[in-house]
């Protein structure tokens, strides 16, 4: 992102919080995040220490009796080393009308889908925002119409999306990265309309009794894309996203039984080279006040399975998640996650440990590590071996 | 056929007339006390929960409660965060059951993500608080079985002293302390014991106001816990009725645009 875009942003968002706040919410955070990594990159753009700011806020509006609901949420990080790290983007910007058994959502917006908790195979809506984290958690904001219908059977929801929004990638001095760097500007295309594809999608959920069950159709621009190997402008070897079209069908299903919750997800992929099936299961089961205190331990196993196997530009294809979820229940909402990604192929780990507590009333600290073992060649993730990291931020909200 | 339920309530017929048992008083307390607040509708209320430790410190909590009522079923509720500021935004969706578990879905604002939650964890505290889910939950009369125990004024108030027991295994007690109002039928103290039976928690109910002429709100709710010196009041402020939400009010489209 350059400079010239940085500042029309901050503008932007400065005139968003003079807006009059009659009727009218602002809150958000800003962020001081710092990534230490256990060892020296081989490659020489990289470095051992990456400090971060990040903003985001939302200003919301609501009126007509609730009817009008408008939201803007600005985000913008500055990274001390990585030019493309450094990047804004709105994750909202919207407005909804609320009828008495519908909904119409229009704008840039969020969706979320699915259920479990190792991958997020049904959730294809936004693109990933894969600066922010290698979790790929991180979303951007995606333009659609979408149609709410609410009905005794179920809520279904009806998207028209008009524009593609490309997969960020780190600079050559990110980190972690691919191998070579992905030069985002080649970017290349199965269909001749680009990133002006219309994309569409259905989706349906319901809960019957225990059970939460969702339903979904997408036909479109495939937001994972193929990173293939190419050469910049300046001749050096990069690797060129390539994105083609996909219709994905996707079931995901939840069962509440007591202190058990099972999940499923499963989807069917078809795009012109492979047609494919995937699938992630498990279970999450909480001890409730352990040991006589409130805190209480989730423990999380969850099967990750891709039908093309080792081929799959997936690192979780015959693989098991095995989590901790700790939540203390206190004043502090302190809580912890600890989980590990086994490849039952190979002995490749990966282990994340997620942890936050609040300080006083508007502060929060969190903890993030992830540490990448035994990755054989050919892994997707053998080139961030040496990628070990543990990353501390503090925010302050308002 | 007929003749024999003509039996059946021979014999039952003298007994309730002639003495009813502590279970049956109590039962029929607390039925009253349903009773009473049926036909309110819907209504919501902002409310600021102030925690505070052993040591004095204190931290606060905002936020809103929609409730609409159900007949036939337990109450829907959505309650809206807005303090601390990190969870601004997050909301939970719950339909009560009666001695069934509650329905529960809570959405995160951050991942956009609605999650059904396990609504078992009851006897968990709420936010932290000195309240459990379960002291805070929709009050069906069938989560608990009752004894009315004796009359015993609180404050100068006239009231019935009635002991219930939670019918859900799960709950984090083994009965509680109800002091009923005898003019109102609405709780001015309960007295909480633990899974071991012991002494646990003290709630006062006060400031009470009445709405439509018939529906008796507390202004504040003060939980004192007795095994850790911490303590949580609650207030109530801006109670509206009847204000027209209905069952699309109480859905996960509306969990997500809650904030």
């Amino acid at each position: 992102m350059n400079r010239a875009r940085l500042f029309l942003f901050g503008g932007m968002t400065l005139a968003v919080a003079a807006l009059p706040a009659h009727g009218a919410e602002w809150y958000g955070n800003v962020t001081a995040q710092s990534r230490l990594f256990d060892k020296t990159s081989s490659s020489a753009d990289q470095k051992r220490s990456y400090t971060s700011l990040s903003f985001e806020s939302t200003f919301y509006h609501q009126s007509n009796s609730g009817r009008d609901l408008f939201a803007v949420t600005p985000f913008v990080r500055v990274d001390e080393h990585d030019a493309e790290r450094t990047h804004a983007d709105l994750r909202e910007l919207t407005w909804v009308r609320v009828n008495d058994d519908s909904e119409w959502r229009l704008g840039l917006r969020k969706v979320f889908w699915g259920m479990t908790e190792g991958v997020h195979l049904v959730d294809v809506i936004n693109q990933t925002d894969l600066v922010e984290n290698v979790d790929g958690e991180d979303k951007l904001g995606q333009p659609m119409i979408n149609l709410s219908l609410v009905r005794e059977w179920g809520i279904v929801d009806l998207f028209i999306l008009p524009y593609f929004r490309e997969r960020t990638f780190p600079a050559s001095d990110g980190r972690p990265r691919t191998v070579l760097p992905v030069a985002t500007e080649l970017a290349q295309y199965e269909s001749s309309d680009q990133e002006n594809h219309v994309d569409y999608a259905i989706r349906w959920v319901h809960s019957i009794g225990d059970w939460d069950v969702g339903l979904s159709w997408f036909k479109g621009t495939n937001r994972d894309p193929l990173l293939q190997p190419g050469l910049n402008g300046a001749g050096q070897p990069v690797l060129v996203p390539l994105y083609k079209q996909m219709e994905q069908f996707g079931v995901d299903l939840q069962a509440t039984k007591g202190d058990w919750l099972w999940k499923l997800e499963v989807i069917d992929r078809d795009t012109r080279s492979t047609h494919y099936t995937a699938a992630a299961g498990g279970f999450e089961y909480t001890f409730i006040g352990l040991f006589d205190t409130q805190a209480d331990l989730g423990v999380i196993a969850e099967y990750l399975y891709d039908e093309r196997g080792v081929s799959a530009p997936t690192p979780t294809q015959d693989d098991i998640l095995i989590g901790l979820r700790w939540t203390l229940n206190d004043t502090q909402s302190t809580e912890a996650l600890v989980g590990v990604i086994l490849d039952r192929g190979s002995d490749a780990r990966m282990l994340s440990l997620e942890a936050s507590r609040r300080l006083g009333q508007d502060w929060k600290v969190a903890l993030e590590a992830r540490w990448f073992t035994d990755q054989p060649t050919g892994d997707p993730l053998y080139p961030n071996r040496d990628d070990d990291f543990v990353q501390v931020e503090l925010s302050r909200y308002f | 056929m007929k003749l024999r339920s003509l039996l059946v309530l021979l014999t039952l017929l003298p007994l309730s007339i002639a003495a009813q048992t502590p279970a049956e008083r109590g039962l029929a307390i607390a039925q009253e006390s349903d009773r009473r607040d049926i036909g309110f509708t819907d209504s919501q209320a902002d409310m600021v929960m102030t925690l505070k430790n052993r040591q004095g410190e204190e931290s606060v909590r905002d936020l809103r409660v929609k409730v609409l009522e159900v007949q036939g079923d337990g109450d829907k509720s959505l309650t809206i965060f807005d303090e601390p500021r990190d969870v601004k935004g997050t909301a939970l969706l719950t339909f009560a059951h009666g001695a069934d578990p509650d329905d529960q879905w809570l959405y995160l604002p951050a991942l956009k993500r609605v999650k059904r939650i396990a609504s078992k964890n009851k006897s968990g505290p709420f936010m932290g608080s000195e309240f459990a889910f379960e002291d805070i939950g929709s009050q069906e009369v069938e989560k608990y079985t009752y004894k009315y125990v004796r009359d015993e004024a609180v404050d100068g108030k006239q009231a019935f002293l009635i002991e219930r027991y939670p019918v859900d295994e799960n709950s984090g007690y083994t009965r509680q302390e109800v002091w009923m109002d005898q003019a109102e039928y609405i709780p001015l103290k309960i007295v909480y014991y633990d899974r071991k039976n012991e002494l646990l928690k003290t709630l006062v109910f006060s400031d009470y106001q009445q709405y439509l002429g018939k529906h008796w709100r507390a202004g504040k709710m003060h939980m004192e816990n007795h095994q850790t010196g911490k303590s949580t009041l609650l207030e109530w402020k801006n109670y509206r009725f009847r204000t027209g939400v209905d069952a699309g009010d109480f859905n996960q489209n509306a969990l997500k645009r809650a904030r």
